[in-house]
């Protein structure tokens, strides 16, 4: 199958979506519900990770690590207990895939886990969920009582011998719990912070076992893939970026909500589903893939949202978290919000990302409240080059990447800001934080 | 210890929570929404608890408390309002709901706190208020949630009203989620104990904008290409 010859949305993940009650067990097994888990099981754990090599399924959550290769570094013995870890910790500003997906469609996720973890050797599977996503939480603790009843969990499934548990756990407000290895201090009932790396969670993970940590949609694609093989999957998207994916469009569009599209899909495209800009009122700026991810604007609307397009571009794909501003946002102003969320979720334990949040919000408040000046700018920028690639994890060049981006595109904007004080007479030079 | 609020029958919770993990230490977070289901919010009872119950001390646990937002050190009231003012809600109306909240709850003295309540902590129609960031419903923006249960597409009207009926002892319907039940139920659930399951797990959840591109496909007649039943990948003998 060419390319071309795929429709503008695939539903794949959201194809179950509309059926009522579609999170119960009674409805997803009368739509192929766990009929990929009696297939895997048939197969050996070797064969289902190369299938998943192959299918070139890449880490719905945001980096885009190719999911088989990642299951390819756990260890083949069973020396220690193995596990596998969903990271359903969705938080990112504009993601909101991960939480209708398994609110919707539990028993796609269960699946997965169930698949996965017999690939990897795996005989016990914690989701990882939010704590605000109550409604969520009920929903996968009811599939999985649901399961185990039915014989896809606990032991001996489907007769094959295989045993599995699955422990669906709550958080409690951190985003920085989406982080994998902080996800696993969290686990293990400790402040979630980030661990440092190497060891890898595949040596060393939940309670220094080997461990995997996938996100959700990465997870609940799986089933699919033993179901339909690789080539199907590789029939949607980009050589690289293969598959079908959720794109959750937000903001100034007129049908905001989740779009399921061929990797690679554009802007323009999602915005032709969508219904085009509220009202009228032209684009200003987007985000591909939340806040994380360096802004866009109105000249990358035809830019491939895959990983290697959305890079190539300046950017990253992330988590396809599409939020769309259109030009009655003020850039400054929205990058103040941004980063007091980043200031608000630094968990702390590195001072670049600890202390560069801190004053990068102040510098931010000060700036929107018409007391910034142009130097300012530069002291942003450099302060953003002393996070970047510095910081602990990853949240540290996240919080840079609103700021950058919004300077790199909307420098004008800063600057009109700050004029007023430029030009002022007798500069007022206001300590940032000194309250 | 007659007059805690923690007896043998939350201590045998506790040990529920407990078994779920291979490691008890992991049954903190959960162990402190129980605490919390119980008090209203987590005090140094409270974590004197979770310490005995692990074997730990309470300053570890007192760590962990003060890292999670969900963890609340004083108490609440019977529901807790959480208003998204990230980015994208805030540009869609979020600011100004929480604006509007803080001071029609404030009345006429200064506006409303970041969690302050109003009543007293736990009676009917008392209320908690706070600002929290994304949520994870972006494309339903601006989002509320009351005690966890989602109310989209909301408005400064909408929201004022919702909290008049929150004040009044009405239940308004979420428009995700099951009905409400107050925080502190709310704060059980999540510890893992859903006593009325099997009738919350049906609270409806698919908004028109959750299933606006599945509705699209059904509509256009578009679907992802066809599945055929392929065979596994025949793996290279290893001999």
């Amino acid at each position: 199958m060419t390319e071309s010859s795929v429709d503008p949305l695939t539903p794949v993940l959201t194809k179950r979506w509309l059926s009522p009650r579609s999170w119960r067990l009674s409805v997803y097994e009368q739509l192929e519900g766990y009929t990929a888990l009696r297939k895997a099981l048939g197969g050996t754990p070797e064969q289902l990770v190369q299938l998943v090599k192959d299918s070139g399924l890449r880490g719905r959550g945001g980096a885009g690590f190719p999911a088989g290769v990642k299951w390819s570094f756990m260890p083949p013995n069973e020396d220690k207990p193995h596990y596998l870890v969903i990271n359903a910790d969705e938080g990112e500003p504009g993601t909101c895939k991960d939480i209708p997906l398994m609110m919707a469609d539990p028993h796609s996720l269960i699946e997965g886990c169930v698949i996965a973890s017999y690939a990897m050797r795996s005989h016990h599977c914690f989701i990882y969920v939010r704590g605000e996503a109550l409604h969520c939480y009920r929903r996968l603790v009811s599939a999985v009582q649901e399961a185990y009843a039915a014989g896809y969990l606990g032991t001996d499934i489907l007769g094959s011998g295989y045993y599995l548990d699955i422990t669906v756990h709550a958080g409690a407000g951190a985003y920085i719990c989406g982080e994998e290895t902080a996800l696993l201090d969290s686990l293990e009932g400790l402040r979630g912070q980030p661990r440092l790396k190497p060891p890898f969670p595949a040596a060393a993970g939940l309670y220094a076992k080997p461990t995997t940590v996938n996100n959700v949609e990465t997870i609940a694609s799986v089933p699919f893939i033993v179901n339909a093989g690789s080539d199907w999957f590789r029939s949607m998207g980009r050589e690289k970026s293969p598959g079908p994916k959720i794109f959750s469009v937000s903001g100034h569009v007129e049908r905001p909500g989740q779009y399921e599209a061929p990797m690679g899909t554009t802007l323009r495209e999602l915005l032709e589903l969508s219904g085009g800009m509220k009202d009228g009122i032209p684009l200003k700026f987007w985000t591909p893939g939340g806040s994380s991810t360096p802004m866009f604007t109105a000249e990358h609307m035809d830019v491939p949202l895959d990983f290697e397009g959305a890079a190539e571009a300046g950017s990253m794909l992330g988590t396809t978290a599409v939020q769309v501003f259109n030009e009655t946002v003020s850039v400054p102003w929205a990058v103040m919000k941004w980063t007091q969320f980043y200031e608000h979720e630094s968990c702390g334990k590195c001072t670049p990302c600890r202390e560069g949040t801190y004053w990068l919000a102040k510098i931010l408040e000060r700036m929107i409240a018409g007391q910034g000046t142009a130097e300012d700018i530069d002291t942003m920028l450099d302060i953003c080059d002393n996070i970047f690639g510095r910081s602990f994890c990853a949240l540290g060049d996240g919080a840079v990447s609103p700021i950058v981006s919004g300077i790199k595109y909307f420098k004008d904007e800063f600057l009109a800001l700050c004029q007023q004080q430029d030009a002022g007479p007798a500069q007022r030079h206001e300590l940032a934080g000194a309250r | 210890m007659d007059s805690s609020p923690f007896g043998p029958e939350v201590a045998a919770q506790a040990q529920q929570i407990v078994a779920r993990y291979p490691q008890s230490r992991s049954a903190l977070l959960p162990m402190l929404h129980l605490v919390q289901s119980i008090e209203g919010h987590v005090s140094s009872v409270g974590i004197e608890f979770c310490a005995r119950q692990l074997d730990i001390a309470t300053a570890e646990v007192d760590a962990v408390v003060t890292f999670y937002t969900m963890y609340k050190r004083k108490p609440c009231g019977e529901h807790l309002v959480s208003v998204c003012t990230n980015t994208l809600c805030a540009v869609l109306g979020g600011d100004s709901i929480y604006a509007k909240l803080r001071e029609y709850l404030g009345e006429d003295g200064p506006p409303a706190g970041h969690e302050e309540t109003f009543g007293d902590p736990g009676t009917p129609g008392s209320i908690t208020l706070e600002h929290v960031e994304c949520l994870a419903a972006c494309d339903l923006g601006p989002v509320i949630q009351v005690d966890y249960e989602f109310f989209d597409n909301q408005t400064v009207e909408s929201a004022t009203r919702l909290v008049d009926g929150l004040r009044s002892g009405d239940k308004p319907a979420p428009d995700r989620g099951a009905p409400l039940v107050g925080f502190r139920n709310a704060e059980r659930q999540l510890a893992g104990f859903l006593d009325n399951l099997d009738a919350d797990v049906d609270g409806p959840s698919a908004a028109t904008e959750t299933v606006r591109g599945a509705q699209l496909a059904l509509d256009r007649g578009w679907t992802a290409p066809v599945m055929a039943d392929l065979p596994l990948p025949v793996l290279p003998d290893k001999n």
